[in-house]
């Protein structure tokens, strides 16, 4: 083991300093009495306040997460689909094509995925709205979700799946009954992914919305287009928590039962 | 039969929405703007048959790609948009790799929580990150009155909305995607080597740069081009953060879009900047390929 030294420790400080004092800064300021951000003039919540009656924000909340969750849940199947097969189904006339489509969009701008989008949809003649919001976000997020799949595929025993066949499984139940339960940790990582990559999106967003269909992150950006606002601040005071409760129940939860795992590990050991 | 469907549902979902797209972009680059709906021309007329295909293609031209290359703003953009991701990049490797190093050196059981800080912030929402600079960094922010409050300078200084914010904006966004293939390359790293490298009479320093930098090259490499690529296309960072002489092409093409409503000239812009991205993701592939096969 090498010496923890001084360097180490002050980077570590600095690094995750400048990680996180901004977002600690736009959480202190939430709290301003003042609209003046850079003025500290008390302690108060009415920001919350005017947030939560504030229609049109509650209205674009309500559409990103409609949008968000059908788009992760579809991406999570497509995704999940594609993984299997870039994995499972062996050479197919188009592989190359294939795996080309599934990691071109996880390089591509947002801005020309979000143009090309447009042009298609205005090409067919589709009324742009929630519609096309989800199929644009389902599209690059499910190409997120089939990289995290694979890569869990891919390092698990095929032998497992086999024997299941081998035992009188039809193809259906040994996926459901064996690879699904093993691949669901990635399978949940994917649509976490997918959801809070449809939670964020701007680019694409703005370019595939339409009328009613507002996101939030579009309402936020042409907020802070005009400087720094209290309400927004308060805004992303209550998304940062969520996520932040979010990780670190997540972690723990796999933490535990990383710590189940190994006990039944040692378990079986000993009666072995 | 099962497997036939398997694989046709997510391909054609790609081919219809990933392909499909990219080639209407690619024809609508070659067409000219019209005062039309849809804004531009020619159209394709399938009810004259033939007649209407060919003069569909008679109507394609290169004209928007030579306007690329003879208006200055366009190549000018181009350029610009290189050499902000460059320098950001660089600035990135300078901040997240001590981070990294810090990050491999710390005791063991320090480690999972030091990986989960990194990833954290990548979870929160991207716009908000961007955000929280424009209050640090304006006339009367945070940074501003920090300073003076301390007598370091007299007058506010400006950063916000010059490139040094944009900077600052891609070094903080990015900063995960660079901590994490640097800080994996040095934890598999063999202590060992940097002890015999110092008993055979390297100093500390020569150690660190004859050992450990070469050992966490591909960490390295994996993390410049993870934040070089997507920086050249961004658009967010510019548009919040940027002033008004910042050029990056993904806001010239926003703008191109939705304020002159010029469809062809921003689907040309769009394949040509495509075209500048192949360069370093081809390059970034074939290093990761390199890796894969040294680590063999």
């Amino acid at each position: 083991m090498r010496r923890f030294s001084w360097f180490n420790a002050t980077s570590l400080t600095l690094g995750f300093a400048f990680l996180y004092l901004p977002m600690i800064l736009l959480v202190v300021y939430s709290f301003n009495e003042s609209r003046l951000v850079t003025v500290w003039a008390g302690f108060s919540t009415k920001w919350y306040g005017e947030l939560l009656q504030n229609e049109e924000f509650l209205d674009a909340a309500w559409v990103t997460l409609k949008v968000a969750f059908f788009s992760s849940t579809i991406a999570t199947v497509l995704g999940t689909m594609a993984a299997y097969v870039m994995i499972r189904a062996g050479r197919f006339p188009g592989r190359t094509l294939f795996s080309g489509m599934i990691y071109a969009p996880l390089v591509m701008p947002e801005v020309i995925t979000g143009l090309s989008l447009l042009l298609l949809f205005i090409g067919i003649g589709l009324d742009r709205g929630v519609l096309t919001v989800v199929l644009a976000h389902t599209t690059f997020s499910m190409c997120y979700v089939s990289v995290v799949v694979s890569s869990r595929l891919s390092t698990f025993d095929q032998a497992l799946e086999e024997a299941a066949l081998d035992l009188g499984a039809s193809p259906f139940e040994s996926f459901t009954l064996i690879t699904l339960p093993i691949i669901a940790p990635a399978v949940i990582s994917g649509w976490l992914l997918a959801f809070t990559l449809s939670l964020d999106d701007l680019v694409i967003a703005s370019f595939t919305t339409g009328p009613g269909a507002t996101t939030l992150p579009i309402k936020v950006f042409s907020a802070v287009r005009l400087g720094v606002s209290p309400e927004i601040n308060a805004l992303s005071t209550l998304l940062i928590s969520i996520v932040t409760v979010g990780v670190i129940t997540a972690s723990l939860v796999s933490k535990r039962a990383a710590v189940q795992r190994r006990r039944e590990e040692q378990a079986a050991q000993r009666t072995a | 039969m099962r497997r036939a469907v398997l694989i046709a549902v997510p391909y054609l979902w790609l081919l219809a929405l990933f392909l499909v797209p990219f080639i209407i972009v690619l024809k609508i680059s070659l067409s000219d703007i019209a005062l039309a709906r849809p804004p531009y021309t020619p159209q394709l007329d399938l009810n004259e048959g033939w007649a209407g295909i060919r003069a569909f293609f008679a109507g394609l031209d290169f004209e928007n790609f030579t306007f690329l290359s003879t208006d200055d703003l366009y190549w000018k953009a181009y350029l610009s948009s290189v050499r902000i991701a460059g320098i950001a990049t660089l600035c990135t490797l300078l901040v997240g790799y001590p981070i990294a190093y810090g990050m491999a050196r710390a005791p063991q059981e320090w480690r999972p929580t030091l990986l989960m800080l990194v990833i954290l912030p990548f979870w929160t929402s991207f716009l908000i990150r961007v955000y929280s600079w424009i209050g640090i960094l304006s006339s009367e922010g945070v940074l501003n009155q920090f300073l003076m409050g301390i007598g370091l300078i007299g007058e506010p200084l400006t950063i916000l909305n010059t490139n040094t914010a944009v900077y600052i904006g891609i070094v903080y966004t990015y900063l995960p995607f660079m901590i994490l293939p640097i800080y994996s390359a040095l934890e598999k790293m063999d202590e060992s080597l940097l002890e015999a490298a110092e008993d055979l009479g390297s100093s500390r320093f020569s150690a660190f740069w004859l050992v450990t930098i070469p050992l966490s090259r591909n960490g390295i490499v994996a993390g410049c081009f993870l934040v070089f690529i997507p920086s050249i296309g961004e658009f967010v960072i510019p548009s919040l953060l940027g002033g008004s002489d910042t050029l990056m092409i993904g806001k010239v093409l926003w703008e191109e879009f939705f304020s002159n409503r010029d469809w062809p000239v921003a689907s040309a812009v769009a394949v040509v900047l495509l075209l500048i991205l192949i360069i370093p993701i081809v390059l970034f592939q074939r290093s990761e390929e390199n890796a894969r096969e040294a680590g063999r």
